[in-house]
């Protein structure tokens, strides 16, 4: 390893454990230390700093692909003859890590300075500190292993951080409900990811990203166990990215405090189920790729539809990340995979904006969230109202911002998938959501901000936020304009990011590759002819059907997909704004659609319904053979016992003593009979002994 | 001979410490109650001292099982001999005992769950003086359990624990203490009878060579029964496979599975814990229920080799309703200790599937496994009994928001509780992962369908969670005083171990692993009738 190689390890890290020092500090020392919160948010600065370094050094000047640092971790030897059972660990960096490196610190960094002002004079203030420190810890862990054990490992925790974060006002009972559901919804879709792995690690003996790609390179896991393997650990990204069916955890995780709503449950935690999915890209089969699609872009829709009814601005958001993740996932899907990671990397920037500057609406309304006792709130917080436009126009996807780049991205790779497959209803649902999300972005702004204030005696106690929860929404707002992420505005192919993130090649046996990706072409490009050599410029571009649809349809998609924002914008402005069309008349007229949505399309009605009052019913069920069929057995068999104890104590009373008993007295019977034999007159005796004599000679005789 | 103190070797000290702790108890004046309390504290750290000596001295890499040069610490000679008793012929019972990786992690838990009980055990109020000389006494039984290598001394000490036990529950319990006390009584008399019946058969079956006298006798010598040459070709249990081989395993699995225990034989557990007082609910679950897995491990697995190749799948089902079916009743109570009792045969029903594998990584995840739920179990228990302490009720739905009136305890308890959801980084993550990694590999569907339990657990274990410490806290509770110091020092090396094993499993498997990969090589290669390992 070279010098700078192994110092860009050992600062990764650093970075991992900084925070995690964070919340053992604060566990244990919480109270005796003044100023905890500045402590934790110094170490993530510090962190992002140190990130930032490690980030430019991997993109811009190494070549390798990944750097690795791996360690056995466990070893238990093995019998003779046969492989020993060891599990090797470890961290590795390559652009992707290193790139999430610091929009997890950056997020993180930022957070917790909102934090200082949002959750000021909380009751458990250092309490939120540590379990934000124990998050960024655990996320972190997520994006540096270079294995499924450790990953699962982090996975888990920032699983539990998000537990415990979202019910840090436990007092309510909704919260702690909102937790315990988010953990146990997340278990169902870990259930999956834990058997996907034992199916990876029995076939391969490794828990290593290079060994198990290599392994499936070599054939040892191919055909329908590949394929479901491949499912099974997209499973996990289903219940953390939120993906349908696992999706209905994250309206509920709302409960938690919004900064924490903006890293965990938008930015990072979230992203993470996706960057799972991107982590085993490359043993994942065509037909695992066409679930994972399909999955997306449903979720995407139902989502979308949901948020354009939800009055709590959170509510909305959260709808809204549900959808954009949807979006991601969509993007792996369609073998457009560097699309769906810059989207992951431009949502966390403006999302988590989105979330910060509710946030900051929610602090100034006194932890107000209903959208409809909101409105007119533009005056009175300009930057926060600015910033929120921002950050709308980018998740809307309008030029010039950085989320125009990305969800176009996906959207092209969605269009030239759908062309090339035959699924049409990908690409169909992708620009429909486009739609729906300018619409309901726009609707959550002019109800917040625009018209009229509802609640006067909130509106009048209303005022801009501070400056440590402004400055966060402007980084984030700049953040979201394209300049950022590639130099031209409308095609982000040239810009560092997308050119630093390459789709990986794909290890699974061709016949389970999506066609084009091993149909390859060969395209020559004429170069300018040069004097004494005929083709001298040419250039030869490595290509395949999946590129060549893409180049074609690129700017058809652009415009449809502008064409949609911009009526979704405009729809919103005549529904809410110009109110050219009433919203509650239209409501009326479409009441039974109206409440499906409103009601979330009944997704938790069902559930408990279903899963939840099957688990009771079983458990009751259960408990009851338990205490009377099964325990009865063994009362029965006592019981049992006892009858036939006591009916064994009566036989040997009556029957065997009464034996006893009964020879006694036939014994005293013949006893008192043959007294009176004993007269004690020498004749009567001299009688007995000659009868004797005589009975004794005669059947001596016989013989 | 090396390992010796005072001419008497280690795992003799280890056994009978609590012994002389007992008869010192005995002497002393009945009002002296604290004096006793400090004779059993002082019996069991010198116990527990004795185990950190062992675990020092402990060298991994050796094997164990049936080859008497793998085991450390060996103390061995003639306890009774009887030349010529009527058809018994010459009897001959060793004072046999060792330690190989089986057994440590056991002697190190049963050491360790013995001291944090005399804590827990600190404000017993009635008849002091029984109380600990008793359960000084079942330390004893315990320890002997998992150092003895003699059937017939084994089988002594699985005896002389129960008789404790019994008195224990039935004097200091709860207001069912005697129904719950001749349950537990019976039930597992009627195990031992079948382990005493299995015990005689491998007695008229076996003979070795007297090494004195250079004549074949019978013997109790449960390394000389794991070879197969060492049966006397016409008798009862001689040959690989036969029908009365089975009938013998299954008999001797009865035994020890009502100790585990395995449904249906589990019905016993949650009665004798709802019971016990808290002391003893910790070492009911976090010693007791292990010998029964031990017993698999030490005595039938390696004995019958050939029934549990053939019975690995069935006890892998087992394993699974275990899981499942434990899982599913925990979620069903409202009486916390019997929530946990029944989360215990949930748990242990990972060490069954993980044992039933009988490959490198399941057996080794299920006895990690046994250590791990020994100490998380027992930390569950401590932590009940320290409301139960406060608030003389264990109804889970009478509770709520004690987080608030009571932080560092709720701290201990998410602990405990996260560990007992299988979390990563704490000690049974890593146990019930290599477990499932074994299961799978040898019976995949099984495998699939109990990790439901990992749902299933989290389910019920952050519902309690809920139910007990968050919310609102009802105003009868408001005067609760947080964990004491007393408390602190029973629970914090539970939790030390629990986060420690979860970050370095290392630290306990490697002195395992050789142990465990020779039984599971042992098994297959003398199971299937191949050859005879040394």
């Amino acid at each position: 390893m070279a010098p700078i190689e192994t110092t860009l390890i050992q600062l990764a890290l650093t970075v991992l454990l900084l925070p995690l020092a964070g919340f053992v500090l604060l566990i244990f020392f919480g109270k005796r230390i003044r100023r905890q919160d500045l402590i934790e948010t110094g170490l993530l600065f510090v962190a992002l700093a140190i990130s930032i370094y490690i980030m430019v050094q991997k993109v811009f000047f190494i070549s390798a692909p990944q750097i690795d640092f791996t360690f056995r971790w466990l070893d238990l030897g093995g019998m003779i003859g046969r492989p020993g059972f060891t599990i090797d660990l470890g961290i590795a960096i390559d652009n992707i890590a290193a790139i999430m490196l610091v929009v997890v610190t950056l997020i993180s960094a930022l957070v917790h300075t909102f934090s200082l002002g949002y959750m000021q004079g909380d009751v458990r203030y250092s309490r939120y500190y540590a379990y934000l420190g124990l998050f960024s810890f655990s996320m972190l862990g997520i994006v540096l292993s270079n294995n499924l054990l450790l990953m699962y490992v982090f996975w888990e925790l920032v699983g539990i951080s998000s537990y415990l974060l979202i019910g840090h006002w436990y007092e309510k009972k909704s919260a702690s409900d909102a937790g315990k559901k988010a953990f146990i919804v997340n278990r169902i879709g870990d259930f999956g990811f834990f058997i996907g792995i034992m199916i990876v690690f029995t076939q391969l003996h490794t828990f290593l990203f290079s060994g198990i790609f290599s392994g499936i390179a070599q054939g040892q896991l191919s055909g329908p166990l590949l394929t479901a393997a491949g499912i099974l650990i997209f499973c996990g990204a289903v219940g953390k990215s939120a993906q349908f069916p696992l999706h209905v955890w994250l309206p509920d995780a709302m409960e938690g405090p919004t900064p924490v709503s903006a890293l965990i449950h938008a930015a990072t935690m979230v992203a993470a189920g996706v960057y799972l999915i991107a982590r085993v890209f490359p043993m994942l089969t065509a037909e695992a790729l066409t679930l994972i699609a399909y999955t997306g872009a449903i979720t995407a829709f139902i989502s979308a539809t949901i948020a354009v009814t939800q009055n709590d601005i959170k509510k909305v958001l959260a709808y809204s990340t549900i959808s954009q993740l949807g979006y991601m996932v969509m993007g792996l899907g369609v073998d457009a995979y560097s699309a769906g990671f810059f989207h992951l990397v431009t949502h966390a920037a403006f999302k988590a904006g989105l979330f910060l500057a509710s946030g900051s609406v929610i602090y100034a309304m006194h932890h107000e969230q209903d959208m409809r006792q909101m409105g007119g709130l533009r005056k009175k917080m300009p930057i926060t109202y600015w910033t929120f436009v921002i950050f709308s126009l980018s998740i809307s996807g309008i030029p010039l911002t950085s989320g125009f780049l990305s969800k176009d991205s996906i959207l092209a790779g969605a269009l030239a998938y759908g062309l090339l497959s035959g699924n049409y209803l990908i690409p169909i649902i992708g620009y429909a959501v486009v739609f729906l999300t300018a619409m309901y972005m726009f609707r959550l702004i002019i109800m917040t901000f625009h018209g009229e204030p509802r609640d006067v005696h909130k509106f009048e106690h209303a005022k801009e936020s501070p400056k440590v929860m402004t400055v966060p929404l402007i980084v984030l707002a700049m953040l979201s304009f394209f300049v950022f992420y590639s130099f031209n505005p409308l095609n982000p192919d040239k810009g560092w990011l997308l050119e630093s993130v390459k789709k990986p090649e794909s290890v699974v046996p061709s016949y389970q590759k999506y066609s084009w990706d091993f149909l390859h072409v060969q395209l020559v490009e004429k170069g300018a002819e040069q004097p004494g050599v005929t083709g001298g410029g040419d250039k030869t571009i490595n290509t395949n059907p999946y590129e060549m649809e893409l180049e074609r349809i690129h700017y058809t998609g652009l415009e449809l997909s502008l064409f949609l924002a911009s009526l979704g914008i405009l729809t919103a402005f005549l529904i809410y704004h110009w109110k050219k069309i009433d919203a509650e008349k239209l409501k009326q007229r479409v009441k039974p659609l109206y409440n499906f949505l409103y009601n979330k399309w009944y997704f938790d009605e069902l559930y408990g319904a279903t899963a939840v009052a099957g688990t009771l019913f079983l458990s009751k069920t259960f408990a009851w053979f338990d205490g009377n069929v099964i325990d009865g057995a063994v009362n029965g068999a006592a019981s049992l016992t006892r009858v036939w104890s006591s009916f064994s104590g009566k036989f040997d009373h009556y029957i065997v003593d009464g034996l006893v008993n009964f020879s006694a007295w036939f014994t005293g019977l013949l006893g008192r009979g043959t007294r009176r034999v004993q007269t004690g007159r020498v004749q009567t005796y001299i009688i007995f002994a000659l009868i004797g004599v005589i009975v004794i000679f005669y059947v001596f005789k016989q013989f | 001979m090396q390992y010796q103190f005072l001419g008497i070797g280690y795992l003799t000290w280890i056994t009978f410490l609590p012994i002389l702790g007992m008869a010192v108890v005995l002497l002393i004046p009945r009002a002296n109650t604290s004096a006793m309390k400090w004779t059993a504290l002082a019996a069991t750290v010198l116990q527990l001292v004795v185990a950190a000596v062992i675990w020092i001295n402990f060298k991994p890499g050796l094997t164990g099982i049936n080859d008497p040069n793998g085991f450390q610490f060996v103390e061995k000679f003639r306890w009774i001999d009887l030349p010529g008793v009527a058809w018994f012929g010459h009897v001959a019972v060793d004072y046999f005992l060792g330690i190989d990786g089986l057994s440590i992690p056991m002697v190190i838990l049963t050491a360790l769950i013995s001291f944090v009980g005399v804590i827990a055990s600190w404000n017993i109020n009635k008849s002091q003086k029984g109380y600990f000389a008793l359960y000084l006494l079942l330390d004893t039984g315990m320890m002997g359990v998992f150092v003895a290598l003699d059937m017939f001394l084994f089988y002594v000490f699985w005896e002389l624990m129960l008789l404790p036990m019994y008195f224990l529950i039935g004097v200091w319990g709860g207001p069912r203490r005697e129904y719950a006390a001749i349950k537990f009584f019976l039930y597992t008399l009627f195990g031992s009878v079948l382990i005493l019946l299995v015990m005689l058969a491998l007695y008229f079956s076996v003979s070795i060579k007297d090494p004195a006298t250079g004549q074949a006798m019978h013997t109790f010598d449960m390394l000389a029964m794991m070879n197969p040459q060492n049966f006397d070709p016409n008798s009862l249990l001689a040959g690989i496979g036969t029908y009365w081989r089975y009938v013998a395993f299954i008999a001797l699995f009865i035994g020890f599975a009502i100790k585990v225990p395995i449904f249906p034989f589990h019905t016993w557990l949650p009665d004798a814990h709802v019971e016990a007082p808290t002391a003893i609910s910790v070492i009911l679950a976090g010693v007791l229920l292990k010998m029964g897995t031990y017993g698999f491990l030490r005595v039938s697995f390696p004995i019958f080799p050939d029934a549990i190749l053939k019975f690995a799948y069935p006890l892998a089902i087992l394993g699974f309703i275990n899981i499942v079916y434990g899982a599913l009743c925990a979620m069903a109570q409202t009486d916390f200790k019997k929530l946990i009792a029944y989360s215990s045969i949930s748990h242990m029903g990972v060490v069954l599937l993980g044992i039933a594998a009988l490959n490198t990584q399941g057996v080794a995840g299920g006895v990690l496994q046994m250590f791990n739920h020994g100490i998380v179990t027992a930390m569950l228990f401590l932590i009940v009994g320290v409301i139960y302490d406060r608030a003389h009720t264990r109804g889970l739905n009478e509770f709520g928001g004690l987080a608030n009136q009571m932080p560092v305890y709720t701290g201990i308890m998410t602990v405990a509780f996260f560990a007992a959801i299988g979390l990563p980084g704490l000690s049974e993550f890593i146990s019930e992962l290599l477990s499932y990694l074994g299961a799978f590999q040898a019976f995949r569907w099984v495998a699939i369908f109990s990790s439901v339990g990992i749902v299933l657990t989290a389910g019920y274990m952050l519902w309690t969670l809920q139910r007990v410490f968050l919310g609102q806290l009802p105003e009868k509770w408001k005067g609760l005083p947080d964990v004491n110091g007393r408390e602190l020092v029973a629970l914090v090396p539970l939790m030390v171990v629990v986060i420690l094993l979860g970050v370095f499993p290392s630290i306990m498997l490697n002195p395992m692993s050789s142990t465990l990969n020779h039984l599971v090589d042992f098994v297959h290669k003398v199971g299937t009738g191949l050859t005879a390992v040394k």
